[in-house]
């Protein structure tokens, strides 16, 4: 109750009711999770039972248009697959996996943010150089590199089975530098302050140190940068799923399915490839949009660079 | 200055030996050359004195430094096994399409983000600053390959007027096959090239505009304001020197980046450069020269990280001093 009265007097829900965009974002997110993860009772048709496709049906257009089948509101793909039914399930994929690998990056970055920021000397010398050199590579080559070795070493067909596990691992590894970057820098700010030194004068444990005392401390810069990295984290699916390196076509994500509908384009079914491209951006931006505002209210004093 | 390049350099030597290790070390695991070399008939006895013969039956350190004795003295990276030629070969008559497209697109962004950038900063409140500003948040959120699409779709299929893949007719000059020479070449250089600015623009954009701003709040802009210097002068003499360095820094390092976003582009438009032949690799699991390409990009991505950190250090005396310790 307490926490309740909390949040509704606090500046963070003021300033929400006060940006039309921002709810705006927050209502069209919602409503797309919502239906994304409520996919399997929405969805008119289940695109991963082939006992209900029929070949027959395939690259049929959108009700508004000629030669179109009232069963399929948004069309159909070229397996027959009824678009819709099929993107909110892909969409489901392409936030399992944004979300997921977010966390994995988070992980993984935070600890080693944390403890490069807090011991400093040769530990952190090590680690930001190791973050830098793979920042300077761009996050999405290291995740297409690291795709395309893994499909070397295990195999097509074993990578295909395992898409997902597979696509979180290679994400979250290639964008683990940002949340390092920005932990380390804000712990680097926060240990200098008094609060810390009591706590080592006390003679606390380090690790106790960094994760009671200072890790909750830097979690309005490591908010911010995690609306963005979800954002960012998608549209890496779709890119590495789009290059053939990401989910298969039987279990399409929302970059496969752009990539699958392409090569019908030129035989003029474009909503095969634009349903999906359109519903990517409206994620990302309301993602983006929320981002930007988190950002503003927060308004962190991030790293740069 | 000198200590800090050798570090630099340093630095950037080990990074080399780090990629080339991993490149090395997946070549060795993933596939067998002496079945690729050699049919169903051969003997295992036949196949053991080739492998000693190709000393393939050294320690593993030993192979990997005859590896980078050959890289580095002959350019050897190993052989693809679909081209059936040395995989520095095939990378080098692919570059000329990749690289062309690169400068293409560079050319367009310094040209147009600078002048966006430093309109949007100076009037941040103006009808077409907000455009600028809108349509650079749209562009982060559009995905290359779907800006592609959507040129494809546009401008080859609904509208006809530009082909939709491949590079058209190159002239060869020197030995660089260039498109950019032939009106045909330019025809077909159009899309890609848009596609990849379009993708880039909105971050310098917003890079530049951020820090013409920051810097047209300083004292010493302030000051030139108090001396009554005239309004371009202080636009773009004193304020926007000093826009330039994070700039020059950024844009370095999005060479990686353009890279990583090529591959995607030449996939949309078949355009026969790196990036496409890299997917080919993958797809025909050519490891060889997969991890000839990893080598290749990793070259250029050091040696530019390398020059624009010099460079960096060079303009930016504070860069030294903090880094020395």
């Amino acid at each position: 109750m307490n926490l309740w009265k909390r949040f509704r007097g606090s500046y963070f829900l003021y300033s929400f009711l006060h940006d039309p965009v921002a709810m705006g974002s927050f209502v069209v997110l919602a409503l797309l999770a919502l239906s994304a993860f409520g996919a399997p009772i929405i969805a008119p048709h289940d695109p991963y039972d082939t006992t209900t496709i029929d070949i027959m049906d395939s690259e049929i257009p959108p009700v508004w248009m000629d030669n179109a089948d009232a069963k399929f509101l948004l069309g159909t793909d070229a397996q027959g697959r009824d678009m819709l039914s099929t993107m909110l399930y892909g969409m489901r994929i392409s936030l399992v996996i944004g979300i997921g690998a977010t966390f994995l990056q988070a992980a993984i970055g935070i600890v080693l943010g944390l403890i490069a920021g807090y011991k400093g000397g040769k530990v952190d010398n090590f680690l930001m150089r190791m973050a830098d050199v793979q920042l300077s590579f761009s996050t999405l080559m290291v995740a297409i590199f690291l795709s395309a070795i893994f499909q070397a070493i295990f195999g097509v067909a074993a990578f295909e089975s395992m898409a997902v596990p597979f696509l979180v691992l290679v994400i979250g590894i290639a964008e683990w530098p940002q949340y390092a970057r920005t932990v380390r820098a804000s712990v680097l700010a926060e240990k200098k302050k008094e609060y810390v030194e009591a706590a080592r004068v006390m003679g606390l444990p380090s690790g106790r140190i960094m994760w009671r005392h200072i890790l909750p401390n830097t979690m309005s810069p490591i908010l911010v940068l995690s609306t963005v990295q979800v954002a960012h984290a998608i549209m890496s699916e779709a890119a590495l799923s789009f290059l053939g390196l990401g989910m298969p076509i039987t279990k399409p994500s929302l970059g496969s399915l752009i990539n699958s509908g392409f090569d019908y384009i030129f035989s003029g079914s474009w909503w095969i490839t634009m349903f999906p491209g359109f519903l990517l951006v409206l994620l990302i931006l309301v993602i983006n949009l929320l981002g930007d505002w988190v950002q503003d209210v927060l308004n962190p004093k991030l790293y740069k660079g | 200055m000198f200590a800090f390049i050798v570090r630099r350099v340093l630095q950037a030597i080990v990074v080399m030996l780090i990629i080339s290790f991993i490149g090395f070390a997946l070549k060795q695991n993933v596939g067998d050359p002496v079945r690729e070399l050699t049919g169903i008939s051969v003997s295992a006895a036949e196949r053991d004195a080739i492998r000693e013969k190709l000393g393939l039956n050294d320690p593993f350190l030993v192979q990997y430094g005859r590896f980078l004795k050959g890289a580095v003295l002959e350019g050897n990276i190993g052989q693809s096994f679909f081209y059936k030629k040395p995989a520095m070969e095939v990378i080098v008559s692919k570059a000329p399409a990749t690289l062309e497209l690169v400068l293409v697109c560079s050319v367009l962004i310094v040209v147009l983000s600078i002048p966006m950038g430093i309109y949007s900063a100076i009037y941040p409140k103006r009808l077409l600053s907000r455009l600028i500003m809108g349509f650079s948040t749209i562009g982060v959120s559009v995905p290359i390959f779907l800006i592609a699409i959507l040129l494809i779709y546009v401008f080859s299929i609904k509208l006809g007027w530009l082909p939709s893949y491949g590079r058209g007719e190159t002239v060869n000059v020197w030995g660089w096959e260039s498109g950019l020479l032939t009106v045909d070449g330019l025809q077909h250089l159009l899309l890609p090239a848009t596609a990849l600015t379009a993708l880039m623009l909105p971050l310098f954009v917003r890079l530049i505009r951020s820090e013409m701003m920051e810097v047209l709040e300083t004292e010493y802009v302030k000051f030139a304001w108090a001396k009554g210097l005239p309004r371009v002068r202080i636009w773009f003499v004193h304020a926007f020197k000093n826009t330039l360095l994070p700039v020059i820094t950024v844009g370095g390092v999005q060479i990686g980046t353009m890279i990583a976003f090529t591959i995607l582009t030449e996939t949309v438009f078949q355009w026969g450069g790196l990036g496409f032949l890299f997917l080919e690799a993958v797809e025909r699991a050519d490891t060889s020269l997969l991890v000839a390409y990893l080598i290749f990009v990793g070259v250029i991505f050091v040696v530019v990280n390398t020059v624009v950190d010099i460079i960096y250090g060079l303009v930016n005396p504070m860069v030294r001093i903090t880094g020395r310790k």
